[in-house]
């Protein structure tokens, strides 16, 4: 694909979101921060809309039009889900309220009634307090021990070193995909097959490796995914838990409720199958209904696509930062996605987000719920840019622009 | 110059970016018979306020500690300039004018001369999500005065 082609194709997409289409401080938004939450297509909008106001009802119950509507709708979704990651079955699609209720889910689930004192839970330096406080609480309910695996000064996991820590006494390994804060792209792919040789099984939490890469959990051999709906243009409310099945069996619910049931009596309760065992309560129906327009619609442009278009980008981003004066780029992995955490001179992530917002360029700055990353490299805070296929060549000039003045703001 | 660059030089004034470079008043004081902590816990700005009050109730001398944003620095560092001096009760005056300056759209309350410059924080107020950072010291300094031991915080 030649690039002018891919800017024709980014300015299409981006035509699909009707809230890049306005101006901030009096400038067209550039919006650098998909990687805290993406914006939706008028696809998923619209779809929310038309159930919201023509099919709402609650789903599995009730034989009237509506529920039924709703409940093909609602369970539609969970099809898409399943094709769009590639699971064997859609037992095997847990919906959750994000990736952090996906990991909770697991960590209480399959963690608490197995875990022995002693035992070890491994992750990594790089992981979102998402994927390191769920495993804290649990290592304290039952005495098991948090391990935690290093990252080099690039912000790579040391595979070497992780590797050394997996012994018998590790009871599940859990990493990201593709690193929040820095845009590492992790050697799941080694350390899944490591684990396996040991029976260990690992959780990859997917936040940001769904919306940037072509997910396939039977190719990656995962035991569990976790990823959420609002970092993949869908509604923010939404997750889902992929699980083996076999573990899935496994594990009792995590909470009780409507819909999670067979037969309630008082001495004794009949759960439901795979997967309704662990979605108690009425669930955010309108919110799936959108993940599944949003899949709809990224799978018309194409994960492949995507993922290409992306990494062409990010590395054209990388290269025009690398020439600003005074930068500081923190996370310089060799495999990325998406993301350019940085500083300028000595001037406060905050301060530079404000000027940067001024001018219509909208980025995250602080510690980006990974406190520890932070600390790693010695640093409070960054500004972190984060990109979506709707951004182009010309979001980056204005990236570059704005912080430009900023230095003359500061200077 | 447009409207919006307008708007970012009033908020990072010649002045805050003076006092955010180079605080006044900057350090551990080690004779304070005051002390507070204030934490921002939204951007993690966390400051240490130091007050020396003299037996009539003046605040003699005062410093500050910490790392933050600009506009937290420069409001810290504008306020130990301010206090010095007053008398505990005018410098916790001095503290709710300031914080109703910036968190409420009220027409601007007039400073007395020696505070004026404090209205170079003034142009924070257009900026709700910068807010907190220009009070933080504001409510170490109350916190300091009621010698209250738990931490100040924005939120």
């Amino acid at each position: 694909m030649s690039a002018t082609v891919e800017t024709l194709a980014a300015a299409d997409w981006r035509a699909d979101f009707p809230a890049l289409d306005q101006a901030i401080q009096g400038h067209p938004l550039v919006y650098l921060d998909s990687a805290a939450s993406a914006q939706q297509p008028a696809a998923v909008i619209d779809a929310v809309a038309r159930y919201q106001r023509e099919d709402h009802a609650n789903v599995h119950r009730g034989v009237h039009t509506l529920s039924h509507r709703a409940t093909e709708a609602y369970e539609g979704a969970r099809d898409k889900i399943r094709g769009f990651i590639n699971a064997r079955s859609r037992s095997e699609i847990v919906l959750t309220s994000g990736t952090t209720g996906s990991i909770n889910l697991v960590a209480q689930s399959f963690c608490r009634p197995r875990l022995q004192p002693g035992d070890k839970i491994l992750i990594t330096h790089l992981e979102h307090h998402a994927n390191i406080v769920p495993w804290q609480l649990v290592c304290e309910q039952t005495g098991a021990e948090l391990v935690v695996a290093p990252i080099n000064d690039r912000g790579e996991v040391e595979l070497d070193s992780l590797l050394e820590l997996i012994d018998d006494k590790v009871f599940l390994i859990a990493m990201a995909h593709v690193a929040n804060a820095l845009g590492t792209v992790c050697p799941v792919e080694t350390v899944i097959e490591h684990a396996r040789q040991r029976g260990i099984p690992v959780l990859l939490d997917g936040a940001q490796g769904v919306p940037h890469l072509d997910v396939d959990v039977q190719g990656l051999d995962c035991d569990f995914y976790a990823f959420s709906g609002h970092k993949m243009f869908g509604p923010t409310g939404t997750g889902v838990l992929y699980g083996r099945e076999e573990i899935l069996e496994a594990m009792p619910p995590w909470q009780g409720g409507g819909d999670m049931i067979l037969e309630v009596a008082f001495d004794k309760t009949v759960y439901n199958e795979l997967p309704y065992k662990f979605e108690a309560g009425t669930p955010n129906i309108s919110g799936v209904i959108g993940l599944g327009a949003a899949i709809d619609y990224l799978q018309s442009i194409g994960m492949q696509t995507i993922a290409r278009y992306e990494q062409e980008l990010h590395d054209h981003m990388v290269a025009r930062l690398e020439q600003v004066d005074g930068i500081r780029l923190i996370g310089q992995a060799r495999r990325k996605a998406s993301v350019q955490s940085f500083l300028l001179d000595d001037i406060h992530a905050h301060d530079l987000g404000t000027i940067l917002d001024h001018q219509g360029v909208a980025i995250r700055t602080g510690h980006h719920c990974a406190m520890r990353v932070m600390q790693r490299f010695g640093v409070s805070g960054t500004c972190r840019a984060s990109l979506a296929f709707y951004n182009s060549r010309d979001d980056i000039d204005r990236l570059i622009a704005a912080l430009g003045k900023a230095r003359e703001l500061f200077g | 110059m447009t409207d919006a660059a307008r708007d970012m030089q009033d908020l990072y004034r010649e002045l805050v970016i003076d006092h955010s470079r180079n605080p006044r008043h900057f350090g551990r004081l080690e004779d304070a018979t005051h002390s507070a902590d204030g934490i921002n816990p939204l951007c993690g700005d966390k400051l240490k306020l130091y007050l020396c009050v003299d037996d009539d109730g003046k605040i003699e001398s005062s410093s500050f500690e910490g790392s933050g944003c600009a506009i937290s620095i420069a409001s810290a560092s504008l306020m130990t300039e301010a206090v010095t001096g007053l008398e505990v009760d005018a410098a916790r005056d001095c503290s709710s004018t300031i914080t109703s300056r910036l968190t409420t759209d009220a027409p601007y309350a007039e400073l007395a001369p020696r505070l004026e410059k404090l209205q170079a924080l003034d142009g924070v107020r257009a900026y709700p999500s910068r807010v907190k950072c220009a009070t933080l010291a504001w409510h170490a300094l109350r916190a300091a005065l009621t010698n209250d031991s738990k931490a100040a915080t924005t939120e």
